[in-house]
């Protein structure tokens, strides 16, 4: 664990454990993993699938109870939502019976503010989602990327502490993803607004973070914190960067044995299935 | 692209607003004329199907002599009387059930073996606790309406993608502020379709004990025009059943629009 960190730390991650209870028997999805994110900091948990990034997404965000270890959050403990953590999900979010607006004045609404005041704080984060002109249209009318946008917009209203996004652009194209990576390092910067990603995109990480965790294959564990010494304001340019080239490659080092024995697993646990169903 | 360029598409929407329509208005009225043309050829036996032409003039008859206004108002209040109960008890019910998981293991079964069940042969019964009266009626609507409702409120509530109920919970909302905000307004399309079937069966079942206990409106005078054997006269009643149908239809339609606001 990164000591320097943790000590001024925003969101600490101590020791988590998750252990889930299968047909098989008891499953580690995560283990011993410990961490923390600096006020305004951006950081990166990559790993490989089924390395359990977003089981810990789900325990940050209160929403999945852990077997052993603590999170807290300014020195809180945090056993469930917590409204100093605001979430974006990786599966289409937004409600498809509001409008962009009122899907972003969700969570106004939920404190009691007024209806006038609260949307025009919802359209002060619409502009900074870069999606003024379609407050009144709806989630069927937008695409995936704006969709979104609506969603890390809906978060952002709820003026979080910390925002907890998983794999937020995965289901969208790679050029989207990259402008959509500019657009978040804009609000980012704007906001100071302390960022935890949960992704498998080195590209993504790179672009966007201030360090990267990578994790392990199962069960998670800490395999290695890298910090990302790139320049500030960044943009999706960066990427053709000499340094940009040395990041991914580095952390793909670290991660491509990982990758390989999550495939192998993958292919024994195919091959299982089948000798099982064929005998 | 020049003005009369950019114009094409919209002259195009508009005529493919209109062909649908026109197209469907033109199969009923060329069933009709064949139907018709049977008839008069000898074909179809008119004393068993009536021409289309003696229903339509049959129409004035109808509405002076029977008092259709007046039976379509009955059969109408009826339905909707039926419908109004079905979806606040059948929404309820639905959210009870999905609510109280043993309540929806002991009971899921038997509602959609209820749903196929001919719930109309129970009217003796029915007519016994509530008489000879529009009661009777009303209550047999409801009651054979109610299956699908609850189902589809079940599914609809149950179906709700999980991310939206995370959503919920990742802004910390009670739970009733859950199922208001998220789970109730998600399953809307699907409760509204309950509600579509719930209408059919209770409409059904409406004019169905109608006939059956010779009592209020369009039902009652489908039997008595039966019995007198005028023909022409029963499909002319049929029709307004038709109408009330319809009129429901573009009723739930519009409360549908006005609730989901999706478009």
């Amino acid at each position: 664990m990164d000591s320097s960190a943790s000590v001024d730390a925003i969101l600490k991650v101590d020791d988590i454990v998750v252990r889930f209870d299968t047909p098989d028997g008891i499953l580690t999805a995560v283990d011993d993993v410990s961490f923390g994110v600096k006020p305004g900091e951006f950081l990166s948990v990559i790993g490989p699938s089924g390395c359990g990034k977003s089981t810990l997404f789900n325990v940050i965000g209160g929403l999945l109870s852990h077997t052993q270890g603590n999170v807290s959050v300014a020195g809180e403990t945090i056993n469930g939502p917590h409204k100093s953590i605001g979430m974006v999900f990786q599966e289409e979010s937004t409600f498809p019976w509001r409008s962009v607006t009122d899907n972003v004045a969700f969570p106004l609404e939920l404190t009691g503010m007024a209806k006038r005041e609260r949307i025009e704080r919802a359209r002060h984060f619409i502009k900074l989602v870069g999606l003024d002109g379609f407050e009144n249209r709806y989630p069927t009318e937008l695409s995936g990327g704006m969709r979104q946008r609506v969603s890390l917009a809906r978060t952002l209203a709820s003026e979080p502490k910390i925002l907890l996004m998983d794999e937020p652009f995965a289901a969208l194209d790679e050029q989207t993803r990259l402008l959509l990576g500019d657009k978040v390092l804009q609000i980012q910067q704007e906001l100071k607004q302390t960022t935890l990603l949960i992704t498998h995109n080195i590209t993504e990480a790179v672009q966007m973070s201030d360090r990267i965790l990578v994790m392990t294959y199962r069960p998670g564990k800490v395999k290695r914190i890298v910090d990302i010494d790139l320049p500030r304001p960044r943009s999706s340019e960066i990427v053709g960067s000499e340094a940009f080239g040395r990041y991914v490659a580095q952390i793909w080092a670290d991660l491509r044995e990982e990758a390989s024995r999550g495939m192998r697993d993958e292919e024994d646990h195919a091959l299982h299935q089948h000798d099982g169903a064929a005998s | 692209m020049t003005i009369a360029d950019t114009s094409a598409p919209m002259r195009r929407h508009k005529l493919g607003n209109v062909f649908p329509a026109a197209v469907g208005l033109g199969s009923l009225v060329a069933f009709f004329v064949l139907v018709e043309l049977l008839i008069q050829i000898g074909v179809l036996n008119r004393f068993i199907i009536p021409p289309p032409s003696e229903i339509i003039e049959s129409f004035p008859r109808v509405i002076v002599e029977e008092h259709v206004v007046a039976r379509f108002f009955q059969t109408l209040t009826e339905c909707l009387t039926a419908g109004v109960m079905l979806t606040v008890f059948g929404v309820a019910g639905g959210v009870l059930m999905h609510r109280f998981k043993l309540l929806q293991q002991a009971c899921e079964t038997w509602i959609a073996a209820m749903a196929s069940a001919p719930i109309v042969l129970c009217y003796p019964l029915f007519l016994v606790i509530f008489g000879r009266s529009a009661w009777t009626i009303i209550m047999m609507g409801f009651v054979s309406a109610l299956p699908p409702v609850i189902l589809k409120t079940i599914e609809g509530i149950s179906s709700t993608r999980k991310v939206l109920v995370n959503v919920g919970r990742s802004f910390n909302l009670t739970p009733s502020q859950q199922f208001w905000k998220i789970l109730f307004p998600a399953s809307l399309p699907t409760i509204f379709v309950g509600i579509r079937l719930g209408l059919i069966f209770a409409l059904i079942n409406v004019v169905g004990v109608e006939f059956l206990i010779n009592f209020g409106g369009l039902g009652q005078l489908i039997n008595e025009m039966a019995e007198r054997y005028d023909l022409a006269g029963t499909y002319a009643a049929i029709c307004f059943v038709i109408l009330v149908s319809v009129l429901f239809f573009m009723a739930v339609e519009k409360v549908e629009r006005w609730l989901t606001r999706t478009d």
